[in-house]
């Protein structure tokens, strides 16, 4: 038995939104894969939960009206990675959340519980970054929509107000048209390991393919929470494709990373992998657009 | 806070079944105390070990994780809805035996279960695949081999290739 003081069960958003109201202190559960192991652990026991498990609404990933890709909240990773649009348009997302865990974890876990934990190493999370996503949040005053950079406040702190939760991550068409991505996890073991660091990498090539037309890299792990390394992204834009434009685009992400030490790596070794993931990450994503490197 | 308790109607192994349970029962809880279907072991009760693995819809999930009242309108297979109904084992489960994937066997029913998933995709996967599949248990006795076997082999009898099965 779970040390849980009362479990609300919401058959609707609306419904979810009223309960969140009614009880203040409750905590959202969604898939349940980190609420119930706190729990379990005693850092949330006795706590009271809006269960959104059963709003089968926010499952499933469509394309909108104007090009987004909307992913429902409650999607789970292995559908993610399954699903025809994302294998189409952003295959790099559908590979990040593939890391996460092990198979039985990617079934329920979901991209927004994973998103609304805060924390810095979700695999999801330096993807959606890298891709300018759009968090659509819903309460009892309506929707917005928070560009995730914005969302993120501090380490395990989410801009989610009272009454509020996440209905769906959104990736407009500006962001994934023409761009090609990949995502390296680094961690000690191929499953059930947490990343050491994320990077994830998008690019899209000039029309000739022999130079950056814009380049996007975000890390998980590289500091409090996932993070952009935006003097690396503006000093590659508009450079040839040459092993000197990469090096020096993988030598400048440290420029805005703020990596700590920690028992599961140094400082330093997070510096030194965030500059190797770079290059291996851009030069990846380079080949997936069709473009080649040049000595 | 009084007790909160509500009715839960799922299909286990086939039947159709009703329950009132406590809400703060996992899925474990249920099918070990309500069901006496005690193949769903109790490991590391989070999500971690795969020990109390279970398919729910055609998907596997560690039921340790999965609230009990989630399950209504599910349908759910462990272990013992695998046997045939004279009491044979299924192929997988006779692989296990024959391949000595078994040693304590605390981990067995989890890992089953995964594999049945693997076998009912119907497709023939990679090696490097089938064990991406099973990463999600943990086993403290085998070192992993002979269960990898069992599920390589057992796939490739299930898609009619016998000498190839026999050369794993």
């Amino acid at each position: 038995m779970y040390d849980i003081k009362a479990l609300y069960e919401a058959a609707s958003v609306e419904d979810a939104i009223r309960l969140l109201t009614e009880h203040p202190a409750a905590k959202i559960i969604a898939g349940g894969s980190d609420v119930l192991v706190k729990v379990r652990e005693g850092r949330l026991a006795g706590a009271e939960l809006v269960s959104i498990q059963g709003i089968d609404a926010l499952r499933g990933v469509c394309l909108e009206e104007d090009g987004a890709i909307r992913i429902g909240s409650l999607t789970s990773f292995s559908h993610i990675t399954r699903d025809p649009v994302i294998q189409d348009k952003i295959n790099v997302l559908g590979q990040a959340v593939d890391t996460i865990g092990g198979p039985q974890i990617r079934n329920i876990g979901t991209i927004g519980g994973n998103t609304c934990n805060g924390v810095t190493s979700a695999d999801s999370a330096s993807t959606l970054f890298a891709w300018d996503a759009i968090v659509e949040l819903t309460g009892p005053e309506g929707k917005r929509q928070v560009p995730i950079q914005d969302f993120y406040l501090k380490a395990g702190v989410v801009d989610l107000r009272p009454g509020e939760l996440q209905t769906a991550i959104r990736i407009p068409r500006k962001s994934y048209e023409g761009y090609k991505g990949h995502y390296i996890k680094y961690a000690m073991r191929e499953a059930m390991d947490i990343a050491t660091l994320g990077c994830s990498v998008n690019v899209k090539l000039s029309l000739d393919k022999r130079a950056i037309d814009d380049v996007r890299i975000a890390y998980g792990v590289a500091g409090p929470i996932p993070a952009r390394a935006p003097l690396a992204e503006q000093a590659a834009i508009g450079k040839p494709l040459s092993t000197q434009v990469l090096d020096q685009f993988a030598q400048d992400v440290l420029k805005s990373l703020n990596p700590r030490d920690s028992w599961r790596a140094s400082k330093a070794f997070r510096q030194h992998i965030a500059v190797v993931l770079a290059k291996r990450a851009l030069a990846e994503a380079v080949r997936l657009s069709g473009g080649e490197i040049y000595e | 806070m009084s007790k909160q308790y509500k009715l839960v109607t799922c299909t286990i192994n086939g039947k159709l079944m009703e329950k009132m349970v406590d809400v703060r029962a996992s899925l474990t809880d249920m099918l070990r105390d309500d069901f006496r279907l005690t193949s769903v072991k109790k490991g590391c009760e989070v999500g971690e070990c795969g020990a109390c693995n279970v398919i729910i819809d055609g998907e596997c999930f560690n039921s340790c994780i999965y609230l009990a009242v989630w399950a209504e309108g599910k349908n759910i297979l462990t272990l013992e809805g695998l046997a045939n109904p004279d009491g044979t084992l299924s192929d997988i489960q006779q692989a296990f035996i024959d391949e000595a994937a078994v040693q304590c066997g605390f981990c067995t029913p989890g890992f089953i279960m995964s594999a049945v998933e693997i076998l009912e995709t119907g497709r023939e996967l990679s090696d490097e695949e089938i064990r991406k599949r099973l990463s999600g248990h943990l086993c403290r006795c085998t070192g992993y081999e002979n269960i990898f076997r069992a599920v390589k082999k057992t796939m490739l009898r299930r898609l009619g290739k016998e000498k190839e099965a026999e050369a794993v």
